[in-house]
């Protein structure tokens, strides 16, 4: 329970500190002082609408990312299994892209995020389809692999199709992951979907840790496997589907946060749920105030910082643990 | 009362029965040892007793919704898997789970299990950092806590070392008198001889005998399912089973 206080302390912690990062001269108090009046005023509106948006969008985007990540190392008894396996995050890329590409993202607001997420659905149906109900946790990762690999090809030939040089930018910094200028429409798209995603993924709390003893020992344990799959499919393409539709994808988190707090809940893998749920947004919130202070005035992208700071941590890691993993 | 019934289970691989047409009644108070070659089918026969397998033809277990199930049979899969580095306590305490409707025995019962596996001093260490045996006891006493009428074990004993193979068949044995049911997929014919009951052996899929050891290790049948010789005699120190060569 110490570790439950000590991460929302933090989160909420890097959540106030998320509100007051920024180019605006202002300090702390007055910022959420404007926060709080929502009177109408200039740094009122800010506040409101362009950080308060982007700080909640990052804390959601985070814990569902540690959340996905905790569950799909849960289900394939796997430290290296990462959200993105089952091939939702590049087949959401796809959708994003195909909407860049074809102008529609700069005729509505959300379509952007809403072709990501018809392509998260793609993935999702046919990863369903694949690992049905009598799949096993390989089918699910070579499916996963392969729908990743059809999405990430379809990716590159509309960037090799794309008519000019500012059409094709535009798609690579959106794939680069960030949460600049999002807004309160982006927050609703996401919420109801993600909020459905964690009660999925919290659902197989029971079944994950009875997994620790293997899919037959489950099985005989009372857990029904099939479903447990479906909601964490389920879970997991609704979560890091509607993440990647609204910030682009931001990779590491599912990995490096599990692996980071799997020791401090004793390896237990309901445990680690909510802890990864919390790690991750307190993680994604931290990096989002970092880009905004490292280079103010080059627009570093969130993806980019996370991977920078993700990749040699978890090298550290694994140089750390590498006779415990033997 | 019985613990378990099959009535002519089957399982087919292709267009091969690997579990043919299989008829038991195991009940309560007996300790059951189920003996055969490698390949025979002994796992395909527990896993499609449990209905974990597809399967035609009846069993008793396969019918019951998994919680249920869970509650009429402990199963102990051959595959001695612990995913993560828990600690002995939680792994033994998986075994609880059929039962989250009654918390206030829990604690007794992952106690009770630590003991009868002499784990008492193990329940706080990392269950991935024991050695294999080690391991193996940490699983067995998983299987007890969950405290079902029926215990079906695949090789529980395979690699403990003599003391503990010993201890954990003599265990199964006080169960089985306590009225309890133990099925147990078993190697080892001098320990099955001494503390089971009655054994059952498989032979390319088919049942090819069930009764007390003393009538089912007569030397035509280990001729014909293991291909040995073997020596056996009732001592004070209780039935012996030595092997004693290959047939060629």
């Amino acid at each position: 329970m110490k570790l439950a206080a000590a991460l929302t302390l933090l989160v909420a912690a890097l959540f106030a500190a998320s509100l007051v990062a920024g180019r605006l001269p202002v300090g702390p108090g007055p910022a959420l002082a404007a926060l709080w009046a929502n009177d109408g005023s200039p740094l009122s509106a800010v506040m409101t609408q362009i950080r308060l948006p982007r700080a909640l969008l990052a804390a959601m985007i985070g814990a569902s990312l540690g959340l996905s990540g905790a569950a799909m190392q849960g289900y394939l008894r796997n430290p290296l299994a990462e959200p993105g396996i089952i091939g939702v995050s590049a087949s959401a890329g796809l959708g994003a892209v195909i909407a860049l590409q074809t102008g529609l993202a700069a005729a509505f607001a959300l379509a952007l995020p809403g072709l990501a997420l018809v392509g998260a659905l793609v993935a999702t149906l046919l990863i369903l389809a694949l690992a049905g109900p009598r799949g096993a946790a390989l089918t699910l990762i070579l499916g996963g692999v392969a729908i990743s690999a059809l999405a990430s090809a379809l990716t590159s030939l509309v960037l090799n199709l794309s008519p000019n040089p500012f059409a094709a930018s535009e798609i690579i910094f959106w794939m680069l992951g960030s949460l600049q200028d999002r807004s309160f429409e982006h927050f609703w798209l996401a919420l109801p979907l993600m909020a459905f995603g964690w009660v999925m993924l919290a659902s197989t709390a029971r079944a994950l840790d009875a997994l620790t003893l293997g899919e037959d020992a489950a099985e005989a344990l009372g857990i029904r496997l099939n479903r447990v799959r479906l909601a964490l499919v389920i879970g997991t393409a609704a979560c890091v589907g509607a993440g990647t539709a609204v910030a682009g994808a931001i990779g590491f988190v599912g990995l490096v946060v599990p692996h980071v707090l799997r020791p401090f809940v004793g390896g237990r893998p309901s445990a680690l749920l909510w802890a990864s749920a919390l790690g991750g947004a307190a993680l994604v919130l931290a990096a989002d105030i970092a880009v905004r202070l490292v280079l103010p005035d080059r627009d570093l992208k969130l993806g980019v910082l996370m991977a920078l700071v993700g990749a040699p941590l978890f090298l550290h890691l694994i140089y750390r643990t590498r006779g415990a993993l033997r | 009362m019985s613990a378990l019934n099959l009535q002519n289970l089957t399982v087919m691989r292709d267009a091969c029965p690997v579990v043919d047409s299989v008829s038991l009644d195991i009940g309560a108070g007996e300790c059951v040892g189920l003996i055969g070659p490698n390949g025979a089918g002994k796992t395909t026969l527990m896993r499609a007793a449990l209905g974990i397998l597809p399967h035609t033809g009846a069993s008793s277990l396969a019918a019951m919704a998994p919680k249920a199930r869970a509650r009429a049979c402990a199963w102990l899969p051959q595959a001695r898997e612990i995913a993560w580095p828990v600690d002995v306590e939680t792994v033994v305490r998986l075994g609880r789970l059929p039962h989250a409707d009654r918390p206030e025995i829990t604690q007794a019962a992952v106690t009770n299990a630590l003991l009868q596996m002499g784990l008492q001093d193990f329940a706080k260490r990392t269950a991935t950092q024991l050695s294999g045996g080690e391991q193996a006891r940490v699983l067995i006493a998983r299987a007890l806590a969950q405290d079902a009428p029926l215990l079906m074990a695949d090789e529980p004993i395979a690699g403990l070392d003599p003391a503990s193979q010993i201890a954990t068949m003599r265990l199964f044995s006080l169960l089985a008198s306590e009225g309890k049911a133990v099925w147990t997929a078993i190697h080892d014919l001098g320990l099955a001889v001494r503390y089971c009951t009655r054994l059952i052996v498989m032979h390319n899929g088919a049942k090819v005998a069930d009764g007390p050891p003393r009538d089912v290790l007569n030397p035509a049948l280990l001729a014909e399912v293991f291909g040995i010789t073997a020596h056996y005699k009732t001592t004070d120190h209780g039935p012996i089973f030595q092997v004693l060569d290959v047939l060629e």
